[in-house]
């Protein structure tokens, strides 16, 4: 229906190229499978291609092809791993970094990557004039607050945002084309983590030139660069053989093409059209329909980087009681109700940390998490004071009630007491009452990760005073060993000190872990070594193609 | 004629502004926040919500912004969608790929319908006109979800490759015209049957014409005004419509294309659709209006 597209030109060049090589020399063997070629299901992305722009998936997906950033997370454990950074190092306890990068980089335009390229590329992100989604993500290094600023009477008034005072950050410093310096408003060890987040990537000068053309067609440093991209048809990206990066490739070019219904893309990865499906649809999670389709090999139900709790006021008499909180996790038959509610599209979860966390220990809830109602009630009678009232309070404008009901029903029947799911209208009116402590019964909650790592799900959610800490959990012991994991520079020494900590919560049960979220994705037969990254992404670094 | 012809495009213009009017109020008086809801479990940063309104001047009253879009479109300019495409790139990869789907359906709409409806209404009452009966019916009763839905997944066909070369079109194209391929056989027939017994056709057996000259030139061509009239307006609703089929097969066309634009409340994309679809079917109509004459010389336009 159209013109030949820019891809195939290239396509045909090649071979022609080729085929005058074979005149000339002797016959090669034959082509090696690293040269394959796949598909993914995909839909046009929300915002312009530009890293700290982009906050849904299907940019992201593709943002992650074409951008390296300072660092990666290890598809297989979440780790942070240098990429384009030689090192980041601190002198002072984490307020000032160093970032010094690897030499020889190049963008896929042959300029090199510099410095200035990332300080540029923050600089901009951070400016809130510019309206990046990702802006916020800057609010830890020093002069942030200079270069945002809000409208005083609210977006839906008349007055508009001022300009700000500044447009740079004072704590971005270029000391030299390979190296610069990071000054944050205050000391944080774990700063080089949350690097590894695409809005941290760093942006070429032909960005600055014309940012709209650049959101258009991208121009990136990564493992990828983009061949051609029809809107509303497909995008094409081809392996970059100028990477210097240690995460190459082994596929040649992958294609992401739309489809406006996932159904349909599920069809076609069964028939072999296409080759992946991030999240297959709702109705072949019914009786695990897709596995039955794609077999264990070809499948995957993956957690994603959200949990469920239950939060309980331990201020109150009975609940104060570990005992008590234990034998209440203990009665949840947390496996039948994934099964007979969510449909397996949750995952039981026995600890405090998700899955997908770098420093994640399984199992670490023990026995407290597993369903035992012997067990549970024998430890319930044991306590001295009871709960007065044993209930789960929910927001009714999302569909909890499932769940909540059956939760206090697997409790109940465990050990012989009431228990009512208690739903309050709105989420705001229900998470008045939890952060003002009138909750007089259990209530729910849910986290999701700002970066992977361990300690976003115990400092936050569990520290004496933190700020989602709903059940105003306190602990000195427990606080201690966080501080010293905090103050730990050395992050594999930090990580295990986080572990030491979530170790010691089987015996304070300060919160009732529930179940993570999940996504259940499938692949055709011609991928191989597949892994799923901790973005719920495909690994395109190591998937290789049959 | 050409009067009658230059009247019709005038009216044309009233027309195309009045609907494009309403459909702009209708999709901008949507409620909700085009904005909200983009940044997944979290809150759009304000600063982005700004930048965006004033991008594409939200902040407008909507006639002051219809009139801007208007104006924009009389220079040949559709406007971005909000991740920067320009609307005129998507309609021109999705409407060659729409009207390709919807001429296979036409076709095989006019072909299949009006010989199957010839073939009844030259043998009424015998088993082939029974059976056909009784087939369009079930046509006509079964939603096209389904007939495509059973079509593509028990015989397991693939969706449309993005090139959407006209053989594979064909099947997708066939089922998104089966409901309209039972109404035009079922029109052809009963015009047929009635205009059997008109005077001209007894006058040309009289004189002794040829059986075929007889029912292929007199009688076909007065039987098949309805006809004619039914395939003109299926031509423009068939371009837009095929939302269920396009999705079935993942056709890249202008039924996905506007189905994902309301989803995602990129209005300039789906008034620019609507205006040109406003404009097909105005075209299609004037088209099939001066057909009337050519099928019947008794018709004169004024």
């Amino acid at each position: 229906m159209r013109g030949i597209t820019p891809w195939k030109v290239t396509v045909g060049l090649t071979a022609v190229a080729l085929a005058a090589a074979g005149c000339t020399s002797t016959p090669e063997p034959e082509a090696p499978k690293n040269d394959g070629s796949f598909i993914i299901s995909w839909s046009e992305p929300q915002n312009p291609l530009v890293p700290a722009g982009t906050s849904e998936t299907q940019g992201g997906v593709v943002i992650d092809a074409l951008f390296t950033g300072l660092t990666n997370y290890a598809a297989a454990d979440a780790k942070t791993e240098m990429a384009n950074a030689e090192s980041i190092t601190s002198a002072d306890g984490g307020t000032t970094w160093t970032v010094k990068l690897k030499s020889g980089w190049k963008w896929h335009d042959g300029t090199p990557v510099t410095a200035k390229n990332y300080v540029d590329a923050w600089n901009y992100a951070a400016y809130s004039p510019n309206g990046l989604i990702n802006g916020t993500f800057f609010g830890d290094i020093k002069g942030y607050s200079d270069v945002v600023s809000e409208d005083p009477d609210g977006p839906d008034k008349p007055q508009v945002a001022p300009k700000p005072a500044k447009d740079k950050l004072d704590g971005l410093k270029v000391v030299d084309d390979n190296t610069f310096e990071v000054t944050l408003g205050g000391p944080s060890n774990l700063w080089p983590i949350k690097v590894g987040y695409s809005a941290f990537m760093p942006l070429p000068d032909v960005f600055f030139k014309d940012p709209a053309a650049f959101g258009q067609k991208p121009i990136g440093n990564g493992p990828f660069k983009l061949d051609s991209w029809t809107k509303n048809v497909e995008l094409k990206v081809t392996r970059n053989d100028d990477y210097q990066g240690t995460d190459k490739p082994k596929v040649k070019d992958v294609v992401f093409r739309v489809y406006t219904d996932d159904a349909a893309a599920y069809e076609d990865v069964k028939n072999g059209t296409i080759d992946f499906q991030q999240q297959v649809p709702s109705a072949k999670l019914v009786g695990d329909l897709y596995k039955t389709d794609f077999g264990a090999d070809r499948s995957s139900n993956k957690p994603v980087s959200s949990s469920a709790f239950i939060a309980l006021p331990t201020w109150l008499p009975g609940y104060n009681d570990p005992k008590v909180r234990q034998a209440i996790s203990m009665a949840i038959d947390r496996k039948l109700i994934v099964e007979k509610i969510f449909n397996n599209t949750r995952i039981p979860m026995n600890g405090w940390v998700n899955p997908n966390m770098a420093g994640y220990k399984d199992g670490s809830c023990g026995e407290f998490c597993t369903f035992d109602a012997a067990k549970a009630k024998a430890l319930y009678d044991s306590a001295t004071t009871k709960p007065k009232e044993i209930s789960i309070a929910y927001n009714g404008d999302a569909s909890h009630k499932p769940w909540v009901d059956a939760v206090c029903n697997s409790i109940a029947t465990a050990l012989s007491v009431t228990c009512t799911g208690k739903p309050f209208p709105t989420f705001g009116e229900f998470r008045t009452l939890v952060t003002t402590q009138k909750m007089t019964g259990m209530s729910r909650a849910g986290w999701q990760a700002d970066y992977p790592h361990i300690e976003n799900w115990l400092n936050p959610l569990l520290k004496t005073g933190a700020s989602s800490n709903d059940g105003k959990f306190s602990d000195a012991a427990f606080d201690a060993k966080l501080k010293e994991a905090d103050g730990t520079a050395d992050l594999a020494a930090a990580e295990k000190l986080y572990q030491d900590a979530e170790a010691m919560l089987p015996a304070l049960m300060p919160t009732i872990p529930l179940w993570h979220s999940s996504q259940q994705t499938v692949w055709s037969a011609k991928l191989a070594t597949v892994t799923i990254n901790t973005f719920g992404e495909l690994d395109l670094a190591t998937v290789t193609v049959k | 004629m050409g009067r009658y012809a230059l009247r019709r495009l005038l009216q044309a213009i009233p027309v195309f502004i009045g609907t494009t009017f309403l459909i702009w109020f209708l999709v901008w008086g949507l409620p909700g926040d085009p904005f909200a809801g983009r940044c997944g479990e979290r809150q759009c940063p304000p600063a982005y919500v700004q930048f965006m309104t004033d991008k594409f001047g939200l902040d407008d009253p909507l006639p002051v912004q219809y009139l801007n879009y208007l104006t924009n479109l009389l220079r040949g300019e559709f406007g971005q969608t909000f991740n920067g495409t320009e609307i005129g790139d998507l309609l021109a990869q999705a409407f060659p790929v729409s009207i390709k789907l919807a001429l296979v359906a036409v076709a095989a709409e006019a072909l299949i319908g009006i010989t199957a409806g010839v073939l009844t209404g030259l043998r009424r009452g015998s088993f082939i006109d029974n059976l056909v009966l009784v087939s369009t019916l079930v046509l006509i009763a079964t939603p096209i979800f389904v007939i495509g839905l059973v079509a593509r997944y028990s015989l397991g066909l693939a969706s449309v490759s993005p090139e959407a070369p006209l053989v594979e079109l064909i099947i997708p194209g066939l089922i998104l015209g089966s409901g309209s391929l039972a109404y035009i056989t079922r029109l052809t027939r009963v015009n047929l049957v009635e205009n059997r017994r008109a005077d001209y056709v007894r006058t040309a057996v009289a004189k002794g014409l040829a059986p075929s000259r007889v029912t292929g030139v007199h009688l076909l061509r007065n039987s098949m005004i309805p006809v004619v009239t039914w395939l003109g307006l299926d031509l423009g609703s068939l371009m837009g419509g095929a939302i269920v089929t396009e999705g079935i097969f993942n056709i890249r066309g202008i039924g996905g294309l506007l189905f994902d634009s309301i989803n995602r409340r990129q209005s300039g994309v789906v008034v620019s659709i609507v205006a040109i679809l406003v404009l097909v079917y105005l075209i299609v109509n004037l088209i099939v209006d001066l057909l009337y004459g050519v099928l019947d010389p008794r018709i004169r336009y004024e």
